[in-house]
């Protein structure tokens, strides 16, 4: 075992902030060479505001208020501009949810991907466009000598986030960060883009990030899965683990709350699993943020932070109160 | 008699590429008291077709018969009383709010306009419903900005009920919103349906969410449906190839990093395929389908398939 050079990413108590508070608070977890790990949340869990904090993308609102990225032996937190901008693209890739407002609209396609690997490897642009073939190829679009000169509008939806996609691995990055990649895009065509990016993750021997809110692609595409609420990772485990037997009150809900999940029910059968109220409540300083959803809360919850508990190896849970029931 | 009955209704578009045929032929029912939920991807024209039934878009063919009438030709003021009857909730509860309207306006104008009452009895009838779809008390002077997307989403469900409709439209009225927050709509739809003996149209992209909120489920592909059933018939046993490739696009858990199917793009509306409309995304497509558009077969009792093979075995999965 060599955990130091298995990991590709180690992010630790990360904090980002904003004029009064904090969206993300002492987020830690880590990314392994060639690993696919999900970062899945609802609105407001603070799960996209920590890919731009990787990517130093934050708004100007926000920064990072507290704890380190180390991306290969280099703290993500603490670089320049200037040598961030060579890690963007080139080490780290993104792609965006909505690749019609991610690409320049007045740009070819072959354009936009040339433009990476000109900045990025020196390639002239010849090359730049010779290779911007091979990546359209790469990611699956049909006659990609034709494509590569068209402009994003003739493209479709799913075309659009495979040239996203394309722009993003265009230099071998060792991790490709993927913001609900398809949350934009129709169940046939996200089915066609998450094998595409799995494809590309082993060929390249890339690490994903995946961020979604979709409890499905995770547990079809994930190899581990960090459950973020108000942004706070409430638990941690595999996906087989996840599903079989989730620990925090959070995600029990989440996995009752989905119609997909419980596939195959009726409104005859059965109500759906409510958690009541909604994310808004989330403001206190200190205690467990769910306290005010969670029907298993106890006064001492609002008291102080919750403790990570790892009650099975690789799995974490941020409540006490389920590990004390070992439920 | 069906509360709805709509007979190869057709909307048409001119545009300059050509007439986009977004609703192409679609015969429904919808009984009193039933969810009929109605799935497909963006572009299939499944909004259109529920706002076509509701005649708040203009169809260029077909009958629409609602509540024992002929509405299909009703010119507006013919229409007033027919409205009253028929709502919709649409999907995205932000923009369907007036932001310049307090909660107590947007829930009493539609009052108004159909003469219900004086003042007071409106203000009543209107906190009444906002207890019904459980919002507090103070919701009735307070701004559309001042609630989160699930609460906007339960005043878009008060505004539907409070003119007590026996029919309602519901165009993706969860998917905008987060799970957690989906539930709490889907059971509240659930229990509104129960206390007011309401009828459902549910348009969804989501077949899991469709298969847990309808009675009833239509598959609509280009145009047309494609198949109908049962929903848990359907849900079970798919029998068009494209619902087939529906559920098996539907990210399912137990199905580890599995091999799709490349379906390729929907073909536009301006150019709709011969023959069977999908047999270019089709695995099984064979000259037949090429040329000769499939008709609904009966695959069970309920449950019919478009597809000139869908009564063969070799088709089921």
């Amino acid at each position: 075992m060599k955990p130091a050079v298995e990991k590709i990413l180690d992010v630790r108590d990360l904090s980002i902030g904003l004029k009064s508070f904090r969206p993300v608070q002492n987020l830690s977890f880590s990314v392994r060479r060639g690993e696919t790990l999900a970062l899945v949340g609802e609105s407001g869990s603070g799960k996209s505001l920590t890919a731009l904090a990787l990517m130093r993308l934050l708004p100007e609102v926000a920064r990072i208020a507290g704890g380190s990225a180390t991306f290969m032996d280099r703290d993500l937190a603490s670089l320049s501009e200037a040598e961030m901008r060579k890690v963007r693209g080139s080490d780290i890739g993104m792609i965006f949810q909505e690749p019609m407002t991610s690409l320049n609209p007045v740009l070819t396609v072959g354009r936009q991907i040339s433009e990476v690997l000109r900045i990025h490897e020196g390639l002239d642009r010849r090359l730049a466009m010779a290779r911007s073939v091979e990546l359209l190829d790469l990611v699956r679009i049909p006659e990609p000598q034709r494509r590569v000169h068209e402009y994003p509008h003739q493209l479709s939806g799913g075309m659009r986030q495979r040239v996203m996609i394309a722009m993003a691995v265009a230099c071998s990055p060792k991790l490709l960060i993927a913001d609900e990649p398809t949350t934009a895009l129709d169940v046939t065509i996200q089915a066609q883009v998450l094998e595409l990016i799995d494809n590309l993750c082993r060929d390249l021997s890339m690490a994903v990030i995946l961020i979604t809110h979709d409890l499905g692609v995770v547990g079809q595409w994930a190899d581990r899965v960090v459950v973020m609420y108000a942004g706070r990772k409430v638990e941690e485990a595999d996906p087989e683990t996840l599903f079989s037997r989730p620990l925090h009150p959070y995600t029990r809900g989440l996995l009752g709350a989905s119609p997909r999940m419980a596939a195959g029910i009726s409104y005859r059968d059965q109500a759906l699993v409510e958690i009541p109220g909604s994310i808004a409540s989330a403001t206190m300083a200190t205690g467990c943020r769910f306290a005010p959803r969670c029907d298993l809360a106890e006064p001492s919850c609002l008291a102080a932070d919750p403790d990570l508990l790892e009650p099975a190896a690789g799995h974490r849970v941020a409540c006490p109160i389920v590990v004390r029931r070992g439920a | 008699m069906a509360l709805l009955e709509v007979n190869d209704l057709k909307t048409h578009y001119r545009t300059p590429s050509g007439v986009l045929r977004a609703v192409d032929g679609v015969s429904l029912s919808v009984e009193s008291g039933e969810t009929v939920g109605l799935v497909g991807e963006s572009g299939c024209g499944k909004s259109t077709l529920g706002r076509s039934v509701l005649r708040l878009t203009p169809h260029t063919a077909g009958r629409i018969r609602f509540d024992g009438a002929d509405i299909s030709e009703f010119g507006d003021r013919q229409m007033k009383p027919v409205r009253r009857k028929m709502q919709m909730v649409f999907q995205d509860p932000f923009a369907s709010l007036n932001p310049r309207h307090t909660i107590g306006r947007i829930l009493t104008d539609p009052l108004k306009v159909h003469g219900f009452g004086d003042r007071g009895e409106r203000v009543r009838r209107a906190r009444e419903v906002l207890d019904a779809v459980g919002l507090p008390k103070g919701a009735y002077d307070r701004w559309p900005h001042e609630f989160s997307g699930g609460q906007r989403q339960r005043i878009g469900i008060a505004r539907a009920i409070i003119l007590s409709p026996q029919l309602i439209v519901c165009d993706e009225p969860v998917s905008a919103l987060d799970l957690s927050i989906q539930a709490q709509i889907l059971n509240l739809l659930t229990r509104m349906k129960r206390e007011l003996s309401l009828s459902y149209v549910f348009i969804s992209h989501d077949l899991s969410v469709v298969r847990y909120i309808a009675d009833r489920v239509l598959v609509m592909y280009l145009g047309e449906i494609i198949e109908s059933g049962p929903s848990a018939a359907v849900w079970d046993n798919p029998s068009h190839p494209y619902t087939q490739a529906l559920m098996q696009a539907l990210p399912d858990p137990a199905r580890r990093k599995p091999r799709t199917a490349d379906l390729g793009d929907l073909p536009s509306a301006r150019n709709i395929p011969a023959g069977c409309r999908f047999h270019p995304r089709c695995a099984h497509a064979t000259d037949l389908c090429r040329k000769e558009p499939p008709p609904a077969k009966v695959v069970a009792d309920g449950h019919l398939a478009a597809c000139h093979y869908a009564d063969t075995d070799g088709l089921r999965q």
